[in-house]
């Protein structure tokens, strides 16, 4: 199977490796997948006041394609606020990183982590 | 890590052609060109005397009469061959076969069409060492069982099945034993005598010989009967129509007579590189696990499971090294492993899984090699999962309640 270029580099250099406290009022983690499946995500947001995310890390067990789509969507949701981030499409990333189909559902599976990091950060901060 | 160059280590998937086979088939492709059927003429009978002397080869090694052997195109024939035939020429009378859950995809397919047609087909469990209960074939004999079908060594994990007290069970109940070899010859010492086994295939591309060839033995005392798979000029004693390849046959025994001259310096030199690769990697590495029996298998066939990492990533991380992902990942199904899953791996683990074969071509710096990539890739990995970064914790991952997709 050839990948494409972007989805390589992410693989190979993935941005925003790392974990942010998950105590922490500011952070939003979301855990999507399942080790029985073979893919787990875990996407973590720091929001600051203004509700706009200034940072992101991710840890994922998976394929190569689920590690370049949550190393990409790490990128795409930092300097956004909550609501353009929560309106990320699974499409645009698998457009992005050009997956095969076989690979669509690691698209998917970034897309619920990010919303899923949104809700719990929302949880915690219902005013 | 990039520097090095790519490094063969998928033995169980084909072996390259050794160059003293080589050597011995190119004349069939040049000069003697004869029919080996052609029993008018010298060109016939120079080949046939080259394809005779490759039979005498392939019967060596397994303790058979050369004319119990059939040369075949492959195993996959061969097993076909061997229960599709048995089935047809005796199915009126027995109509019960025994295999098991982790045979290859051709024995259980053959199997499957069968049951199609009336045949009632039983599948033995393996225990988590990848190995049948011998009572329990035993309790599964019945007075319609015809045919018993386990395989020597297993292809994805390695394991060895205890094939005397198999043949012992099946010729003690008067049933017919097929054993599926092509991952057995020239790993382990068979004999078919001791061992009771009526039918055995062998493959020649696993044992460097070309691919396209491969045999089955045939019983002759007592007799074992086979219907014809194909209709023809009734070659192989009537039991497989069509004109043989001399230069494949001759490649097959020539491949044969070199395993069964090398088998204990081969075994030996193969046993010492899995021991570096082993060593090697859980010198450096945790939560590495053995698939099948530790004690139990053949030396050139390592089924790792590395906890926390998913096979499919660390293939692509280790690219420079072909190996096979026990997770069937690569193919369009996600599902990993039915062999596997019927061992009781976890599907977590069987997730994890790699296989990696060593064989007569792999040196030890291959192997130093190979260590060093795969020990960087599960650790940069490891830095990036969340389930080892939670087991690191102390979190039981088996607690969680995951929201499978």
């Amino acid at each position: 199977m050839a990948y494409s270029k972007e989805l390589l580099d992410h693989y190979e250099n993935p941005k925003n490796v790392g974990s942010l406290d998950k105590a922490s009022e500011d952070v939003g983690t979301g855990l999507v997948g399942a080790p029985a499946c073979g893919d787990v995500m875990k996407l973590q947001i720091k929001v600051n006041d203004a509700g706009i995310i200034e940072d992101a890390k991710f840890k994922t067990f998976g394929c190569g394609s689920a590690i370049a789509s949550s190393s990409l969507v790490t990128e795409w949701v930092k300097g956004k606020k909550i609501d353009e981030a929560n309106s990320i499409k699974n499409t645009e990333i698998a457009t992005h990183l050009a997956l095969p189909p076989v690979k669509i559902h690691c698209s998917v599976l970034a897309e619920d982590a990010i919303k899923a990091a949104i809700e719990d950060y929302k949880k915690k901060n219902k005013k | 890590m990039n520097n090095i160059n790519n490094i063969y280590l998928d033995y169980q998937a084909t072996t390259p052609v050794d160059k003293r086979v080589i050597d011995k088939m190119l004349p069939y492709f040049g000069e003697i060109y004869g029919n080996p059927h052609s029993r008018n003429h010298s060109f016939g009978w120079e080949a046939e005397q080259a394809v005779e002397v490759a039979r005498e080869n392939v019967a060596n090694i397994i303790g058979a009469n050369p004319k119990e052997i059939i040369f075949t195109s492959g195993a996959t024939e061969s097993n076909n061959l061997a229960i599709k035939g048995l089935a047809d020429f005796y199915g009126d009378k027995k109509n019960h076969i025994i295999t098991c859950v982790t045979e290859h995809k051709c024995v259980l397919e053959s199997c499957r069409l069968l049951s199609e047609r009336g045949f009632e087909v039983t599948y033995l469990q393996v225990n988590k060492d990848g190995l049948i209960d011998l009572k329990d074939l035993e309790s599964k004999i019945n007075d319609k069982t015809l045919l018993v079908s386990i395989m020597g060594v297993h292809n994805e994990i390695g394991v060895i099945q205890p094939l005397k007290e198999i043949g012992d069970i099946c010729r003690k109940n008067s049933v017919f034993f097929h054993t599926d070899c092509a991952q057995a010859i020239g790993k382990i010492k068979i004999n078919v005598d001791e061992m009771n086994i009526d039918l055995l295939s062998i493959s020649g591309h696993k044992i460097y010989a070309p691919k396209g060839v491969g045999a089955l033995y045939v019983r002759r005392k007592p007799r074992v009967r086979i219907s014809a798979m194909m209709s023809g000029g009734g070659q192989e004693r009537g039991m497989r129509s069509g004109t043989l390849s001399p230069a494949l046959c001759v490649g097959l025994g020539e491949a044969c007579r070199i395993c069964a001259d090398e088998i204990d310096e081969e075994s030996k030199r193969i046993t010492k590189l899995k021991n570096i690769l082993l060593e090697g990697i859980h010198g450096e590495c945790d939560d590495i696990f053995i698939n099948g029996s530790e004690t139990d298998r053949v030396p050139g066939n390592i089924n790792l499971s590395f906890a926390y990492v998913e096979g499919e990533s660390l293939m692509m991380g280790i690219k420079n090294l072909a190996v096979s992902s026990g997770s069937a990942c690569t193919s369009a199904s996600l599902e990993p492993s039915y062999v596997l899953k019927a061992l009781g791996v976890s599907e977590e683990l069987a997730h994890t899984s790699l296989r990696i074969g060593i064989g007569r071509y792999t040196s030890e710096k291959d192997v130093r090699d190979a260590v060093k990539v795969i020990v960087n890739e599960v650790k940069r990995l490891r830095s990036l999962s969340p389930l080892w970064e939670m087991a690191q914790e102390g979190v039981d991952i088996s607690k969680i309640k995951w929201a499978s997709h």
